[in-house]
């Protein structure tokens, strides 16, 4: 079976890709799971990047920083849902809209 | 299948760890672990604090057998002693124990970062000056750095500790948090590596994630929690993508090395300004730069207002000691593409700080405000990217960590009082009842507000300085009238304190503080005064402390 390597682009385009669409989902939808599905896609899209440089450089750096990031967002994770669960609890509401107590 | 012979040797190199350079950081974890164990422990702390007592001795042991040392196993040994001594007085009473001994941690982690600026002052570096693999930094920026942050965490335990008392969320976890969120701060000071950086931002966010919703049944609380998380955790994958795109370009994460790789000429320049863009907007959203600022107002609101001074003083310190070290020391050679950018940043947040400020009514969102005013006026040491400037950005943060956290520390006064939120005018008449903490809070505001005679003025004069030497007049220009626009408000607050009358309707009460509370109050006090009027001996500490390791 002969490999086809894929270029270095592709994997940096479709990081790029899907950094965006993280980053669009945080900003436009109102769901806080959802804004923070969004931002577990933007961690993603980072790790892909960091691992396509990774292989491009030929060093593990890229690599073993992937790991680091995947262990920040479970600790991100435990954080968050236990504010947006305790938040729940008080307001009954997990929609971003209705967190409006503090203004400006 | 291939035989695994068992016997073969494995040559195992033992890599040389300069414990030294990370020695302030593993002392204030080691407290933070020894306080949340004897809370955990609950009434069987007296045993836990025994086992402490035996790993500390066991340890302190080994490390002689070992190395042969015996200064820092000596004082291992010592310390684990005191905590068991400490534990079997205060056994009763676990609050008490826990603010003691994450004091007396602060305390020792300053001694220790005093010695580690003995050992680099004597010309004797500590591991070549960076240390785990290069991944640590030991200089100035990062030792002066540490000393902001310990102080400012020192302070906010007599604060927290009264604030909390009263509001009834008196919970064991405030006291561990405070502590690591102080190791993120100060590793973050002495990152040498962009992967260090990201680490120390997170140790540090998710403590103060949990610090700013710790009032569980509090609507404000927890919202400000929440937006500072979403936000937090948005802004860290920005930055992390911008360090993901630096290790594309470098190859590595080493700052020095990327900024090296940055202004090289080969490197494609569109993915170098992207990766600069991208990190300038991550850094700028942890130091409250507007248009990044959203979240500042809204989580120091909420937050419980002994953690909004510690956030304030000393989030913005270490933020801006990496800032300082990405930028102003790896990034020398491609100025061209940053200062623009961030004198845009710094401009805007100077006049839009202070301009929302004037219109707050809530005292703690004018001190929100006033803080992403604040953050402007730091910066211009960053953007006037000299050595003076550097000093003048770390000795402004120095200053504006004792005037926050002593502002905000009388609010907490306040609010326990009032039992609610603080607006401008619920201070009237309060200059006539109680002279006292309402002198002091007017101490502070005239401090931020930059009057002479204050150390912000000294601070402020610090900084616009090196703008002015640094051909950035223009910014300065800026800086000024903001700081007058900000003059304004503080005034108001003080002339309600003081010229207005009290209101008929008001009911008897009480200021009660407890002698932490005061001493840390009084402590900030002193220093906003000697350093407005006899600053050279901590300025000449600040330019020798701006230098980076190379």
């Amino acid at each position: 079976m002969t490999a086809m390597a894929v270029p270095l682009g592709w994997y940096l385009g479709l990081a790029a890709a899907l950094f965006v669409i993280g980053l669009v989902g945080v900003l436009v939808r109102r769901s806080l799971i959802v804004m923070f599905m969004s931002i577990e896609l933007m961690l993603n899209s980072v790790n892909l990047t960091l691992v396509a440089f990774s292989r491009f450089h030929g060093t593990l750096d890229g690599q073993v920083m992937a790991f680091f990031v995947m262990v920040v967002a479970a600790a991100e994770v435990t954080v968050g849902l236990a504010i947006i669960v305790n938040l729940f609890r008080l307001k009954a509401s997990s929609d971003a809209d209705d967190v409006d107590v503090l203004k400006a | 299948m291939p035989v695994i012979p068992l016997t073969a040797q494995v040559q195992w190199s033992i890599p040389d760890i300069p414990w030294g350079a990370i020695s302030p950081e593993l002392v204030l974890f080691g407290t933070g672990i020894l306080v949340l164990l004897l809370e955990t422990a609950g009434p069987h702390r007296l045993r836990a604090s025994a086992l402490a007592f035996l790993a500390a001795a066991g340890g302190a042991a080994a490390g002689y057998g070992l190395t042969g040392e015996v200064t820092w196993p000596a004082l291992l040994a010592l310390a684990g002693l005191a905590q068991l001594a400490l534990t079997a007085t205060w056994r009763e009473r676990p609050r008490v124990l826990s603010a003691l001994l994450s004091a007396l941690g602060i305390v020792a982690t300053l001694g220790v970062v005093a010695w580690q600026w003995q050992t680099l002052a004597g010309g004797e570096l500590l591991a070549t000056q960076s240390g785990l693999a290069d991944m640590v930094a030991v200089d100035g920026v990062a030792l002066f750095t540490r000393v902001t942050v310990l102080l400012a965490a020192l302070v906010s335990i007599p604060l927290g500790w009264s604030y909390l008392e009263t509001r009834r969320i008196h919970r064991a976890e405030y006291y561990p948090l405070l502590l690591f969120a102080a190791v993120g701060m100060n590793l973050l000071a002495s990152s040498q590596d962009l992967l260090m950086v990201f680490i120390s931002l997170e140790v540090l966010s998710l403590a103060l994630y949990i610090l700013t919703g710790f009032a569980k049944r509090d609507l404000t609380s927890q919202e400000g929690a929440l937006k500072y998380f979403l936000l937090g955790a948005f802004s860290s994958a920005i930055l992390l993508y911008g360090i993901a795109l630096s290790y594309g370009i470098a190859g590595t994460t080493n700052i020095p090395a990327v900024g090296a790789a940055v202004a090289a000429a080969d490197t494609p320049a569109a993915l170098a300004v992207i990766a600069m863009a991208l990190l300038i907007v991550g850094f700028a959203f942890k130091t409250a730069l507007v248009p990044f600022h959203m979240w500042t107002p809204d989580v120091y609101q909420g937050a419980p207002t002994p953690v909004t001074g510690f956030m304030a003083a000393a989030t913005k310190a270490a933020a801006f000691a990496a800032f300082l070290r990405i930028f102003v020391g790896a990034m020398g050679a491609s100025q061209w593409s940053w200062i623009p950018a961030l004198w845009t940043l710094a401009a805007i947040t100077m006049l839009v700080g202070a301009v929302l400020a004037v219109v707050q009514d809530d005292l703690k969102r004018m001190l929100g405000y006033s803080a992403v005013a604040h953050a402007g006026y730091a910066a211009i040491g960053l953007i006037a990217a000299t050595r003076e400037g550097v000093s003048g950005t770390l000795f402004y943060l120095l200053v504006y960590a004792v005037m926050s956290v002593g502002a905000f520390g009388v609010l907490s006064m306040l609010e326990r009082r009032q039992r609610r939120a603080v607006s401008i005018s619920d201070l009237a008449g309060f200059g006539k009842r109680f002279p006292v903490p309402a002198g002091m809070l007017s101490l502070f505001l005239l401090s931020l507000a930059g009057i002479p005679g204050t150390a912000g003025f000294m601070g402020k004069l610090a900084v616009f300085r090196a703008g002015v030497f640094a051909g950035q007049w223009v910014l300065v220009v800026i800086a000024v009238l903001s700081s007058m626009i900000a003059a304004f408000f503080y005034i108001r607050v003080i002339r309600a304190m003081f010229m207005d009358d009290e209101p008929d309707d008001l009911e008897t009460f009480e200021l009660e503080p407890t002698p932490g509370l005061s001493a840390g109050l009084a402590a900030s006090a002193a220093i906003i005064v000697v350093l407005g009027v006899w600053p050279t001996v901590v300025i000449d500490l600040a330019e020798q402390a701006a230098a980076f390791a190379g």
